[in-house]
Order: C-alpha cells, then sequence, then structure tokens
C-alpha cells in the first residue's frame, strides 16, 4: 500500500438481505461509489468516492443502505489527530491548498447555545400569539437624526429608501453558479412568497429571475461578475461584499468546473474559466474608497436602493463597522466564522475571523456609543440555525438575519461538505443539468416557505413569552438574555449578565 | 443586596391625575384623598405627586427638587450649582413629621436660573443645559439626586404608602392647574426615596403603572442622545423617551403616543386618511426602538396639560372621567370618585388611544 492511499472516511453497509439490486443507488450517486456486478448479480461500492451525502440511503427504496464513519483509525493521538493526519498526507501527495465547503466544522464555542431567553411570570403577562397580534415585520435602512416640519408645522415624512421585510430574515447571498438554476429559482419564489428578500450573490442575475427583483438583492463582488446597470437596478438593494465569513480576507471562489452554459453568461466570463474573485475590491484600498463605491452605487439607481455593506467578522469588526456606518451605507452585514461557503481554502475558513455573537455584540455596542446606531441597520449571519437564534441575535442587537446553511438543508442538503466538486446529488451545488433537475423547485419553495412560516410561529411565541408584541422592542434588548457557563469576559463582550443575575 | 439603580426592580402601582382646562387652581388635597382607595396597589415602598402651576412667585425659574444623603454632599452639590445657575432662593422643603415616613434624606428646593455666561460657553440652550446638568448629578454625584427640575411645577416623592406621601409633604398648601399622584408596588427594593414616582426632567413628569418588556430596548436606544438610565425603571426611561421626542425632536404629545404605543400595521394599513397613515408609518420606522412594549399606563404631565395612556393591548387598568372643565385619570373608577362623586362622564381609553388635555388657549400659566 503506498503511502498516498488514506482509508476511506466512511463505510457503506449495505445488507444484503434487503437489497434488491435495483440500482437506484448506483444512479443516483454522482461520486459513483456503487456498482452493479454483473457477474455476482449483487452492489459493491467504492467507499473511498462516497462523501457521506445520504442521497442513496435516502433513496434506497428496501431500506438496506447505511453510511457510517469508518473505524479504521490511526493509533489514538490528541495532538496528531485523524484529519491533521490526512490532511499532511494530501498535501504531500498534491503540493495543493486544501479545499472545503460550507461552514467552519471545529469545535469552537457556539455562543447562542450558551445564551437562554427571559420569559414574563406574575409582574408583567406573557402574550398569547395565537389570541392576540404579534407583530415581525421590520423595515432596514437608515433612519433620520432629527425630524424634519414644513412650514406648517406638519411632519415632513421623507426617509431615505427602506427594505421592508415580513420576519427578520433572509436569504443570505449564495451566487448562481455555486448553486443551481433551480436552487435559486426556489430561493427566490420563497422569498417572494414570504416578503422577504434573497440575495444573488457574486454570481449575476439570471435574466429568468428579474421578475423577483422587488425580493431581492444584488451582490456587488470585488470580482464584479455579472454587474451592469440593469442588474442594479433590478433588485430591491445592492450589496457590497467585502468579505464573507467562511473565507475572511480573500474572494470567492467558483471552480471552471462550474462555470457552464447560462452561469458563465450570467457571469459575464467565459466557460470553464475558474471565477476567482480578487482578495480585496480594486477600487477599495481604504474606508474612504468605500465610501466613493458606495455613492456610485447609488448615482447608478438614483438613490431609490438601500446599500448593504457585508463584512466578515474578523477581531477590529466594531471600528470596522463604525467607520461602515459612516460610510453613506445604509445597512451593515456582517458574517460570522461559521458561515458557509461553496469552496473556500480549508485552513482559513477554519481558523479566521470571530464568531457573529460576539462581533455583533460587540458592533451593536460600540455603534451605540457613537451614537449612529441609526445610521445603519445591522444584518447577521454566519450560522443562525433556528428561530431562536434568530430571537437571540435580534435581542443582542440585529435588525435582521442571514440564512443560507439553513436554507440549503431545506431544500435537501445533507452538509457533505464536498460542493466544490460540483457533484451535489441533491441538486443544490451543481451544475450537471442531470443532478440540478432532482431538485423541483417548487417543492424546493415549498419547503423553504414551511421552514420559515415554522421560525415565525417559534419567533411569536419566544416573543410573547417575554410579553413582547413587536419584533422592534426585542431588538438590542439584551435584558431578555442570560448567560450560561460563560466567564466575565465573554459576558462582558456580549453586554448580558449571567443567568440566576 | 443590590439597591435600586443597581438592579431592575419591576414594579404594580396605582396612578391618578387631575387637571383643569380652564386652569383654576385646587390645592393637594384632593389628590391625595384619590388615592386612599387604591391603598392596596401600593405595598408602602414608594409614592409621590406632581404639581404644575404651585409656584407662580417664581414661575421664571428652575425648580430643582433634591434629596441629599448628607449634609457634606449637599455643601459639595451647592458649590457646584453655584458654578452653573443663579439662585435666587434656596430652602428646605417643608414636611410633616410623622411615624409613616420615617428615614427622610435632607430634601430640599434650590430656584435658579442657568448663567448666561456658562450658555454662551457651552453653546447650549437653557432647557438642554437644565437636563445635562441633572443628569450629571443624578448619574456622578453619590448622595445627591435632583428628583423635580421644571419650571412652575414640582414632584414630591417618598418611600411610604401615597396618602401618607402627600400629607407629609403638606401638599394641600400648594395650589396647582393639575396634579398626578402615583402608589409603587415594586417586587423587591430597600426602598429608596430617590426611586419613587413621579419621574421628571424639566417640567415634565411620568407617573406609570405596569413593566414594559422593552425596557432594554428602550434604554439601550435612548442613552445614545445622552441620557443615562441610572435607576433602571421604566417610568425613567419613559420620561426620557418623551423628552426626546417632544424636546429635542419637536413632536407633539400625540405623535409621541403614536411613537411609544405605535398602532399595529394591520391598524396602520386600514386607516383611510392618506396622511394620518403616511404621518404613521413614517413615525414607526424612524423610532421602532422607542415602541413600548408590555402593559403600562401612564400620565405624562407638562406645562398646560396631560396625557394619558396605556399600552396597546390595554394590559393595565384605567379609567378616564370628565365633570365641567375638569379631567380625572386614574387606575380605578373609585380614585376618581373620591376626588368628583358626580362626575358626567366616565370611560375607559382603548389600549393606545391617547388622551390629551391641555389647559385653554389664553389661560395664563
Amino acid at each position: 500500500m503506498s503511502v498516498e492511499y488514506i482509508f476511506p472516511e466512511f463505510e457503506v453497509i449495505r445488507k444484503p438481505e434487503r437489497c434488491i439490486a435495483c440500482r437506484v443507488c448506483e444512479r443516483q450517486c454522482s461520486n459513483e461509489v456503487h456498482v452493479f456486478d454483473p457477474a455476482t448479480g449483487v452492489m459493491i461500492s467504492d467507499e473511498a468516492k462516497c462523501v457521506d451525502c445520504q442521497r442513496c440511503v435516502s433513496l434506497c427504496p428496501t431500506h438496506a443502505l447505511k453510511i457510517v464513519k469508518n473505524e479504521s483509525t490511526f493509533r489514538e493521538n490528541a495532538n496528531w489527530q485523524n484529519d491533521t493526519i490526512k490532511e499532511v498526507y494530501k498535501q504531500a501527495n498534491s503540493g495543493g491548498v486544501l479545499l472545503s465547503s460550507m461552514g467552519n466544522p471545529k469545535p469552537f464555542p457556539v455562543y447562542w447555545d450558551k445564551i437562554l431567553i427571559n420569559a414574563s411570570q406574575v409582574t408583567n403577562p406573557p402574550i398569547d400569539p395565537l389570541r392576540e397580534p404579534m407583530e415581525t415585520s421590520v423595515f432596514l435602512g437608515k433612519k433620520p437624526e432629527k425630524i424634519k416640519f414644513d412650514e406648517n408645522g406638519k411632519i415632513k415624512c421623507e426617509l431615505t429608501p427602506q427594505i421592508e421585510l415580513s420576519m427578520p430574515v433572509m436569504f443570505s447571498a449564495m451566487s448562481y453558479g455555486s448553486i443551481s438554476y433551480n436552487a435559486h429559482a426556489s430561493l427566490a419564489r420563497a422569498a417572494t412568497e414570504l416578503g422577504i428578500l434573497y440575495n444573488t450573490g457574486e454570481g449575476g442575475l439570471h435574466e429568468d429571475f428579474y421578475c423577483y427583483g422587488p425580493n431581492t438583492i444584488v451582490q456587488v463582488a470585488s470580482g464584479r461578475f455579472g454587474v451592469h446597470e440593469n442588474y442594479l437596478n433590478a433588485g430591491a438593494a445592492v450589496e457590497i461584499k467585502m468579505g464573507q465569513g467562511a473565507k475572511p480576507g480573500i474572494g470567492g471562489h467558483l471552480p471552471g468546473t462550474k462555470i457552464v452554459g447560462d452561469v458563465s453568461r450570467t457571469r459575464m466570463i467565459p466557460e470553464g474559466s475558474d471565477a476567482i474573485s480578487p482578495a480585496p475590491h480594486h477600487d477599495i484600498y481604504s474606508i474612504e474608497d468605500l465610501r466613493q463605491l458606495v455613492f456610485s452605487l447609488k448615482e447608478a439607481t438614483e438613490y431609490k436602493k438601500p446599500v448593504i455593506v457585508k463584512v466578515a467578522a474578523v477581531h477590529n469588526i466594531a471600528a470596522i463597522a463604525s467607520g461602515i456606518a459612516r460610510s453613506g451605507a445604509d445597512i451593515i452585514a456582517i458574517d460570522g466564522f461559521r458561515g458557509g461557503t461553496g469552496a473556500a481554502p480549508t485552513r482559513i475558513r477554519d481558523n479566521v475571523g470571530i464568531p457573529i455573537e460576539l462581533a455583533l455584540a460587540a458592533v451593536d455596542q460600540r455603534l451605540r456609543e457613537e451614537g449612529i446606531r441609526g445610521n445603519v441597520s445591522l444584518v447577521v449571519g454566519g450560522s443562525i440555525r433556528c428561530a431562536s437564534d434568530v430571537v437571540k441575535a435580534i435581542a443582542l442587537g440585529a435588525d435582521a438575519c442571514y440564512i443560507a446553511t439553513a436554507a440549503v438543508l431545506a431544500l435537501g442538503c445533507h452538509l457533505c461538505r464536498t460542493c466544490q466538486t460540483g457533484k451535489c446529488n441533491w441538486g443544490i451545488a451543481t451544475q450537471r443539468p442531470d443532478l440540478v433537475k432532482r431538485l423541483n423547485p417548487e417543492i424546493g419553495t415549498e419547503r423553504l416557505v414551511n421552514l420559515l412560516t415554522a421560525w415565525k410561529h417559534e419567533i411569536k411565541e419566544l416573543m410573547g413569552g417575554m410579553g413582547i408584541n413587536s419584533i422592534e422592542a426585542l431588538r438590542g434588548n439584551r435584558l431578555m438574555l442570560r448567560g450560561i457557563g460563560l466567564n466575565s469576559k465573554e459576558l462582558e463582550i456580549l453586554g448580558i449578565s449571567h443567568a440566576g443575575e | 443586596m443590590k439597591t435600586e439603580g443597581q438592579i431592575r426592580i419591576p414594579s404594580g402601582c396605582a396612578i391618578a391625575a387631575v387637571i383643569s382646562k380652564e386652569g383654576k387652581k385646587m390645592s393637594g388635597e384632593a389628590i391625595t384623598n384619590s388615592m386612599r382607595p387604591m391603598h392596596d396597589r401600593s405595598n408602602g415602598l414608594g409614592g409621590g405627586f406632581a404639581g404644575y402651576g404651585i409656584y407662580p412667585d417664581y414661575k421664571e425659574f428652575y425648580a430643582l427638587h433634591m434629596f441629599f444623603d448628607d449634609r457634606t454632599t449637599r455643601k459639595e452639590t451647592e458649590t457646584f450649582l453655584k458654578e452653573r445657575f443663579e439662585i435666587v432662593k434656596s430652602e428646605i422643603i417643608p414636611t410633616r413629621k410623622m411615624p409613616a415616613i420615617t428615614n427622610e434624606p435632607l430634601i430640599w428646593r434650590y430656584f435658579v436660573a442657568p448663567l448666561k455666561s456658562v450658555l454662551d460657553r457651552m453653546q447650549l440652550d437653557e432647557r438642554e443645559f437644565v437636563a445635562r446638568t441633572v443628569m450629571k448629578i443624578n448619574s456622578e454625584m453619590k448622595g445627591a439626586f435632583v428628583f423635580s427640575s421644571g419650571k412652575n411645577m414640582g414632584a414630591f416623592k417618598a418611600v411610604g404608602f401615597p396618602e401618607d406621601v402627600g400629607e407629609f409633604y403638606r401638599l394641600e398648601e400648594y395650589e396647582g392647574y393639575s396634579w398626578t399622584a402615583h402608589g409603587r408596588y415594586p417586587t423587591n427594593t430597600p426602598g429608596w426615596w430617590g426611586g419613587a414616582h413621579p419621574f421628571t426632567l424639566l417640567d415634565y413628569s411620568i407617573v406609570h403603572n405596569g413593566e414594559i418588556s422593552s425596557y432594554d430596548a428602550n434604554r439601550r436606544y435612548i442613552e445614545m442622545f445622552g441620557y443615562k438610565c441610572t435607576l433602571q425603571t421604566d417610568t425613567e426611561v419613559i420620561t426620557y423617551i418623551m423628552d426626546y421626542l417632544i424636546r429635542v425632536q419637536g413632536l407633539s404629545p400625540r405623535d409621541a403616543a403614536n411613537v411609544i404605543a405605535a398602532p399595529f400595521w394591520e391598524t396602520i394599513d386600514k386607516t383611510s386618511d392618506p396622511a394620518e397613515k403616511e404621518r404613521l408609518m413614517y413615525l414607526r420606522k424612524v423610532f421602532p426602538s422607542l415602541l413600548i412594549t408590555g402593559p403600562f399606563s401612564i400620565v405624562f404631565g407638562y406645562k398646560g396639560g396631560l396625557m394619558a395612556l396605556n399600552d396597546r393591548l390595554k394590559l393595565r387598568s384605567m379609567v378616564v372621567g370628565e365633570k365641567d372643565d375638569m379631567t380625572y385619570i386614574a387606575s380605578e373608577e373609585a380614585a376618581i370618585r373620591v376626588m368628583e362623586p358626580n362626575v358626567d362622564k366616565i370611560w375607559a381609553p382603548a389600549g393606545g388611544e391617547p388622551v390629551i388635555i391641555n389647559v385653554k388657549d389664553g389661560v395664563s400659566l
């Protein structure tokens, strides 16, 4: 056995008494794990190719299959763990940067899970969302510092452009190219049905989806793929992507294998070319340059669209956000280090950036201390997993949340974390037509609508329990949160008390 | 045990108020008596009153009512005040010794005018300067607390039952065209005089019954504009919100009510008058963080008027009564009947619907 050989991560367990050799698994697996052996009449597996996407398991009509973690292992070593050793072998073999997909899987603290939510008892009443109105609508955008009156003393109702959301959740940026046409169609239609927004990511906007414009955020990233005047004016808002939680400090990656047909046309780049966005915007080397791009985009859209500036949560995020809040941006989106990606260098994904919980708390507090919290709305993403994460984020100070991993999970993603191969068996992170058609956009739309409808109910229940009947009164309401098992520094940064205090 | 200001203490309450639209003066006796039938809504840990029009002889001067822990603090504070104000009169606020009220701090009042040289130097208008000075004393000077700072009005408060507090301060000796009253039922507190209500800033006063669930959202927003919530009470934050909306932003009391108890979006959508719809929508979009949720009934007092307001769901009782030029507001009808047994009209305003009563135009206040 050569040193390059790495034992397979997973084992395919096939119960022979159940397998009827129908070959569904063989047809479903784009990784070509399963093969029918005509000589013996049984299915055999090449486990080395398996990514544990669970597609075969889900579709096996006799439930004959399961994928388990391979027990074959190196000698246990707390320092040199399995993954570390395997990565050394891989790099010694290839000489390349390791690539990964989806969010940071390492066991860093998840602060959401160490924060508890309050409820009313006796001194004020909980409110029952089944019997009383419970409001979840939010408006994102700059608030005026001073009310103006006309000569008759009547309020002049002038506002810079705002985004209205029926609930404080939006679908975060995922480019057409990194995900499929059908995935984009599902997101666009679901956003429209839900009264929220989805985000094109940096891949441009397919011409079929211009009709969903009022529910679309169009992104401008450092590669400027697919950016033109009509594109900028097609959406409800324009987002400048300065960074992404999964890979702060570098630009987007889309392997050439995914740049085919409409993807190439939409991005306005040749088929098969790797779309590697530059790390910086080459017209933004400083905060004053950002201001120029913000206003260039406002000029291009006649000041009718709010401009979002999206940044990755990095160490100095509070000062960065303060700069952005004074740059003319209407909304700041902050992406935590657990944010997903279709492809990122593993070392960066797993080691760069900070948790969104801490970044959000620090930014919200800093903007308030500087008296400029009203200048901008704050949107946070980078692993918002459920309704209680949303509630905690709002109470820490966010105006709304971005979700993407949860959205692709709703579409069928099983988090196998191999989006970069372009062979997504669930039809999401792929451009292969035979795979894309596995995702039915009608069903996809319905599942996304279901997910967020369920979250909305849960958000209302949690709000009602706190005696709050409008989401505005939850925003920044940190008294509604308590930490559990956090040290005093963490509590200080989060601006919350410990449970029992 | 943490004292008020170090910890947030919820409390239930009783409120009452009265105003004469003709600007007719009445003594503080009736409002004191109105609190008697609501005795059980308080627990003896706080009561207080605000009277408007009570200092006609000094109506051009800010009346600072202050508590001091001791003489040294008072002397230090007076030095501080003299650097900023002309003090035209300083005196102990007259009180009546009674067994029901004990442990009183030193209670003084000062009639003052800001020094013009100081205003010029700081480039501030008079009211902003007074507001900032009050905030500075209350947050930075230990043992000193300004509990009233308006012109021709004053708050009187103590640890005790409100009817006893009224007697303690000899309110029957004051004459005002409007009065508000408060009895407090805090759920825990060693009882601190400054924590009793009304809470006031300049001529704005709030008496409040409720426990707002939006507290920290409101507090963290309003503190951006220089306010410091040192007491951690609902009343304090509501007072600052009203000051910000009305004095700083220039809104009317009705606009302010539409911010803090904003109509539901659904109601706004159904508003038929387009201008009204636009106004309501605008206020809600601009001041989302000043929406107050959770139960409350408040009476907001200001020069020449009162505004009564319930939370949007009307989670606290509040009734309004009228007789001739008088309007009465209270947590319970019984309190109104004490002030005016033959009240003409009595009703419970709907949640979020402000009842605003102003002294008629032309009446000199």
